[in-house]
């Protein structure tokens, strides 16, 4: 079970008047102190972990966020900022002393450019309803998390989310030209706007990814892309894992970046298939989904090149999809693949490493093993191209030791992914969940300056408490 | 006549930078931050007892072309990294410029420096800028402590982006000494549409739906008739010229440029250049050569919403500067008179159109006197200056290079 720091007893004494005081800054519905209202912002998207916080604000305006933020810096309150609360590493688990600032009240699209092509949007807009917004012109928002339908753009912005085609089209930090942000003492500052590259220091690119440790962010400026002409799926499937990463290798090699390049192992194939019927085959050690974009011309001549390319490693199964119909089923299976092993196991655990894509073999074999020696199920699903790893680990929350086993599990093969030259996380952050394997990947040195880049926005450690550093206590002020 | 310039020592390794730091930062001595000084004309000058070089930091360490990933030495030049890439059919993806032209040296751009400026080409509009592509680096920071950021994989979002703070903060936060790039193929074919005489509104007009188009635009710049004039492959025009560059497989390019035409058709009938001239016109635009620039005169980059672009365009015809746009009409080059009145008009011009701006090279003298790039508002700049000396509690790393130091109120 992960640690916390202790409750500020002065703060936890002043609830009363510290819910009375943030009454006097939002709305009457803004603010929930009643126990059995904040038991829905006890946990986020990992629900092992619960703790209900002191209050919930929901504020509506960014001068809101400015005074609710000023009010817990002059109380000394810690602050938890939330979006859709989808967050797979904890980011936006709850202290018991600590006020959850939830942004989904701020859902409002402020402005769509098509010439400039971007787009300003409030924080507590879904990430899926950006793309809606601005589908009807043939433009799109680029990064797709899985939990795209639900999970928010400030919380986006805060993770640095990714997606299944970040291979081609980056991550939230490649996709943003602006910020509006609240600082902990509650002043508003605007980082970058419409235009590219801001002169001095890369605040927009320091703040994304930063986990909620270094300021509020209430509005977000984004890029929003022309569609491509249209796009297809292929399903290439192997007898066994290394060969099916070699034709990986091939495919880059060739010079064809597919817009998608998924892997799954026999585990998740077998779950997929049992969940969403996409016709995986059942044989295979493991699966290629492979997408490419353009006109139908273009799409026939790359698949084909692919398809050559796939021939030469022998697969079991070659598919490729002959209309829109059945590219999506095709990806449904890859993108129910999490409620797919929900299925199949009780609970399980998602990571989020990365590893050099030469190490997948050698990889993938350790994690077999490793789920062979503590007895529990791993289904692989990751991002071929990139070498972003989601292994789900199953094990069954009622049952202590399982939830213990499952945690060292995911444990070791993060130290794995880093042993081997990779990272602990690719796209979920580091949250509560991975907080204390950070010495794994950085040496003391190394989190000291991270340490007081936090402390230079943050001087009383108020923001998103207990996530992303190893507790200790911070060297407080930089200055 | 060659130079004959002899370059005092440099660190050989990493470890002696660190050393030379941890001696300089004992002793509150100033240090220049450098690589091969090709961009010592750039930004504000520094003046510091002693320089720190990491020129002899060269060679690159990992080159992985299946993984997309390269990691070389600080000190590397830039032309060394892209020939290597090239032999295996790969390119760096925001296309880095060389200012060797512009700033009048001989010393080639090193991929430290590259970064440490976070210079990007024409690409940057559509794929993203040096920023973008750095996965991971080591720098040594003003105590002289050695640190690692990001990695050698091409997702990674543990910690705080020390990467994207790195980058661009020209040596004033840490000396990186060496960088881990993602790089991707190079294309098979590059075609470039030309569309002659078009105003500078209309021109933009037609680089918005270029590059909101299907086809992947890799590059869009509006030249006015003098600055394509001084492009070899587009003097035959004697107009203004309207530039879309398509790079991808040569079938596609094929009919995308094909496509392209058609859609832009009510801009006017586009001319196609292959693929040498396409290659010759967007060197010369990376490297901001069609301004033409005298060697007295300053020079400006200005970074706008696009659509603002003409109005910049329209302030530097008021001055009588020389100016061309790229990136859509988001960035626009300007050479003018080095004078202060020119600046604050340029500053001006750009804060109206809620941009960005940047002094790129001027004499000492105006580069001493004014602002060079935007200052920040005050409680950006606390943090900032709280930042900084989170890296270097002395202020010892290439001081006043990007601001002049603040009187008393630091």
């Amino acid at each position: 079970m992960i640690t916390q720091h202790a409750p500020k007893a002065a703060v936890m004494a002043r609830r009363d008047s510290i819910l009375a005081g943030l009454r006097r800054l939002l709305p009457q519905t803004g603010v929930i102190g009643d126990t059995l209202r904040l038991k829905p912002y006890e946990t986020d998207g990992l629900a092992a972990y619960r703790q209900p916080p002191l209050a919930v604000v929901l504020p509506e305006t960014t001068e809101q966020v400015a005074a609710v933020m000023a009010f817990c810096s002059r109380e000394g309150v810690r602050v938890i900022p939330r979006g859709a609360g989808t967050s797979l590493s904890g980011g936006a688990l709850p202290m018991q002393d600590a006020v959850v600032l939830g942004l989904m009240r701020m859902n409002r699209i402020l402005d769509i450019d098509y010439a400039d092509r971007c787009a300003v949007v409030q924080a507590g807009v879904t990430n899926i309803g950006i793309t809606n917004a601005v589908s009807a012109e043939g433009f799109f928002y680029a990064p797709d998390p899985s939990s795209q339908l639900a999970c928010m753009i400030g919380g986006n912005v805060m993770m640095n989310s990714g997606g299944a085609h970040c291979l081609k089209y980056g991550v939230t930090a490649n996709n943003l030209l602006g910020l509006k942000v609240v600082t902990v003492e509650g002043e508003i500052i605007e980082i970058g706007g419409a235009h590219c590259d801001s002169a001095g220091y890369d605040w927009l690119g320091l703040i994304t990814g930063s986990e909620g440790q270094l300021v509020i962010v209430t509005e977000v400026t984004v890029r929003i892309l022309r569609s491509p002409e249209g796009q297809r799926a292929m399903l290439a499937a192997f007898d066994g894992v290394e060969i099916a990463g070699e034709c990986v290798d091939a495919i880059i090699s060739s010079g064809i970046i597919p817009v998608a390049l998924e892997f799954m192992d026999k585990p998740c194939i077998h779950a997929c298939e049992a969940f969403a019927r996409a016709g995986y085959p059942l044989d295979a050690e493991a699966m290629l989904i492979i997408e490419v974009e353009g006109s139908i011309v273009e799409q026939d001549e790359l698949l084909g090149r692919i398809k050559e390319i796939c021939r030469r490693f022998r697969p079991i199964s070659l598919k490729v999809s002959e209309s829109a119909e059945e590219s999506l089923a095709i990806w449904k299976g890859r993108k129910g693949a999490f409620g797919a092993v929900g299925r199949i196991s009780p609970d399980y655990l998602c990571m989020d490493g990365t590893i050099p894509t030469s190490q997948l073999p050698f990889v993938l074999r350790r994690i077999s093993e490793m789920s062979a020696a503590c007895g529990l199920g791993v289904a692989n699903v990751f991002h071929a191209g990139d070498g972003n790893l989601h292994p789900l680990i199953m094990f069954d929350a009622n049952d202590p030791e399982s939830f213990h086993k499952a945690e060292t599990f995911g444990a070791d093969i993060l130290k794995l992914c880093v042993e081997v030259g990779g990272c602990l996380t690719g796209e979920h952050g580091v949250g509560v969940e991975k907080r204390d394997l950070m010495h794994v990947q950085f040496t003391e040195t190394e989190l000291d300056q991270q340490r007081r880049i936090k402390s230079a926005f943050d001087p009383m450690w108020l923001m998103n408490p207990s996530k992303v550093f190893p507790l200790k206590l911070p060297a407080m002020a930089a200055e | 006549m060659p130079d004959t310039i002899t370059l005092p020592p440099a660190p050989l390794d990493e470890a002696e930078i660190a050393t030379a730091i941890t001696e300089a930062n004992a002793a509150r001595m100033p240090v220049w931050v450098c690589g091969n000084e090709s961009k010592a004309a750039s930004m504000r000058p520094v003046q510091a007892g002693r320089t720190v070089s990491t020129r002899n930091l060269t060679g690159i360490t990992l080159y992985s072309p299946t993984e997309l990933i390269l990691s070389a030495r600080a000190g590397t030049p830039v032309a060394e990294i892209e020939a290597v890439l090239a032999a295996r059919g790969q390119h760096m993806i925001a296309e880095p410029p060389d200012f060797a032209a512009l700033f009048a040296t001989s010393a080639p751009a090193t991929i430290g420096g590259t970064v440490a400026a976070n210079l990007s080409g024409p690409r940057r509009v559509a794929w993203g800028a040096t920023r973008d592509h750095v996965m991971g680096l080591r720098a040594v920071n003003g105590t002289g402590e050695v640190l690692r950021a990001g990695g050698r994989v091409l997702k990674n979002v543990t910690g705080l982006d020390l990467c994207k703070l790195l980058t661009g903060s020209h040596g004033t936060l840490g000396v990186i000494t060496e960088v881990t790039l993602k790089v991707l193929p190079a294309p098979e074919r590059r075609a470039t549409l030309v569309i002659p005489g078009l105003d500078p509104v209309r021109g933009v007009a037609a680089l918005s739906a270029a590059l909101g188009s299907p086809y992947g635009v890799s590059a869009a710049a509006y030249l006015p008739a003098e600055a394509a004039a001084q492009v070899p492959a587009l003097s035959w025009i004697g107009q203004s010229a309207t530039l879309m560059r398509l790079e991808d497989f040569a079938s596609s390019v094929l009919y995308r440029s094909g496509r392209l035409r058609a859609d832009l058709a009510s801009f006017g009938l586009a001319e196609i250049l292959d693929e040498g001239a396409t290659r010759a016109a967007w060197a010369s635009v990376r490297d901001a050569t069609p301004l033409a620039a005298a060697p007295e005169q300053a020079i400006w980059r200005v970074s706008v919403r696009p659509s603002a672009g003409p109005a910049i365009a329209a302030a530097c015809a008021a001055l009588g500067a020389a100016w061309f746009m790229d990136w859509g009409g988001g960035l626009i080059w300007i050479a003018g008179p080095a004078t202060e009145a020119a600046h604050a008009a340029i500053r001006r011009a750009a804060t109206e159109a809620r941009g960005t701006w940047m002094l790129f090279r001027a004499p000492d003298a105006l580069r001493l006197a004014v602002d060079i790039i935007p200052p920040e508002p005050p409680t950006l700049a606390r943090i900032s200056a709280r930042v900084q000396a989170a890296f270097d509690p002395n202020g010892i790393l290439n001081p006043g290079r990007l601001r002049a130091a603040p009187r008393t109120d630091r």
